[in-house]
């Protein structure tokens, strides 16, 4: 039995033939017509700071690039243009380093998907408003001050009473959904007309958000003192309810409503 | 003297700010200091009085740069 069996696939060794000896027909090679979409590109330099910002214009083959923003702004990088300079990092949504205004909205460069339509040309400036570092990076040492202003960290007085993890009921845990989620992107921050005219003392959307994550949870114990540090008319009051951070949030998060409930808790304190 | 506009005034206020920040590090390497501040507005003087823009960003530079060179640690610099 087994002797025969070595005799067949023996035999089965001899006939076979490459296929390159087989095959006399070419392939056609699939080449679909090039789809070219233009990107005009905000432009700026800081070795060079007397020459005005521009826009210039790139135009790539959407059939060799990747469905998102990000991937034809990587292409124009490695292959047209090394000096654009941009942040990137995780390219799937979730480090926030890509935000930027494509086409007049606020999001992400990794999770805005390039229209395909090739007629319209895609327009790429930094976040509005914001100092910019060169091209499309913005400068958010502000924000980032803004958000170690409002302690964004666990404080307890009291020890767990099992001397090991603070507990939570699933409920409490569920008050945290919609507000963890954020990244600290400045989408939302930097699309809010307030947020504009008071980059300095109104804290903005994102962080507002951060800051009622911190009032929302339910193993914090300085309530009060988070409470009394927004209490003024600048902090939080300066939201008019324009709702843009809601619009133009990436991830889906509602920054809008945390304000209003920081703005409910401070009325009925 | 003239009167001066407001980004003029900003502009000497960081100048006299870099030098004070100067007095404060040691004796035998504050010219240095001294020396690479005045290079630093030497080497922008030529910006046109009215491009703000420029101005402005040169101030923010100058004063991160400031920010930066006048914490204690950082002892002595080469000027450029």
């Amino acid at each position: 039995m087994i002797w025969t069996r070595g005799v067949a696939s023996a035999a089965a060794e001899q006939s076979f033939v490459p296929a390159s000896k087989t095959s006399t027909v070419k392939e056609p090679t699939d080449e679909p017509a090039a789809k070219m979409k233009k990107f005009h590109i905000y432009r700026w330099n800081p070795d060079a700071p007397t020459e005005k910002p521009r826009m210039q214009t790139y135009s790539i083959d959407l059939n060799k690039t990747g469905p998102m923003v990000l991937d034809a702004l990587i292409r124009i990088k490695n292959e047209i243009d090394p000096t654009l300079t941009f942040r990137r990092s995780c390219r799937e949504g979730i480090c926030g380093s890509c935000a930027m205004n494509i086409d007049g909205i606020n999001t992400l460069a990794c999770l805005c998907r390039i229209p395909t339509k090739t007629t319209q040309e895609m327009r790429i400036y930094p976040l509005p408003h914001t100092y910019v570092v060169k091209d499309l990076v913005p400068d958010l040492t502000l924000f980032y001050k803004q958000y170690k202003s409002i302690q964004p960290y666990l404080q307890r007085d009291t020890p767990a009473p099992d001397g090991r993890e603070y507990r939570q009921s699933k409920a409490e845990r569920r008050k945290l959904d919609g507000l963890y989620e954020c990244i600290l992107c400045a989408c939302c921050s930097t699309s809010c007309p307030s947020y504009w005219w008071n980059t300095e003392l109104y804290l903005g959307p994102a962080i507002l958000l951060q800051s009622y994550r911190w009032l929302a949870d339910s193993r914090d114990e300085r309530k009060q003192q988070r409470k009394d540090a927004l209490n003024n008319s600048m902090s939080v009051f300066r939201c008019h309810t324009i709702l843009n951070c809601s619009r133009t949030c990436p991830k889906g998060l509602n920054p809008a409503l945390a304000i209003a409930e920081i703005k409910k808790s401070l009325a009925f304190a | 003297m003239p009167r001066l506009s407001g980004l003029q005034r900003d502009v000497l206020s960081l100048y006299r700010a870099c030098l004070r920040a100067a007095r404060k590090k040691p004796a035998d390497t504050r010219a240095n200091f001294i020396e690479f501040a005045r290079r630093e507005f030497r080497a922008n003087a030529s910006i046109d009085r009215k491009n703000f823009a420029a101005i402005e960003f040169m101030l923010r530079k100058g004063q991160r740069q400031l920010e930066i060179c006048s914490s204690p640690g950082i002892r002595n610099i080469v000027p450029r």
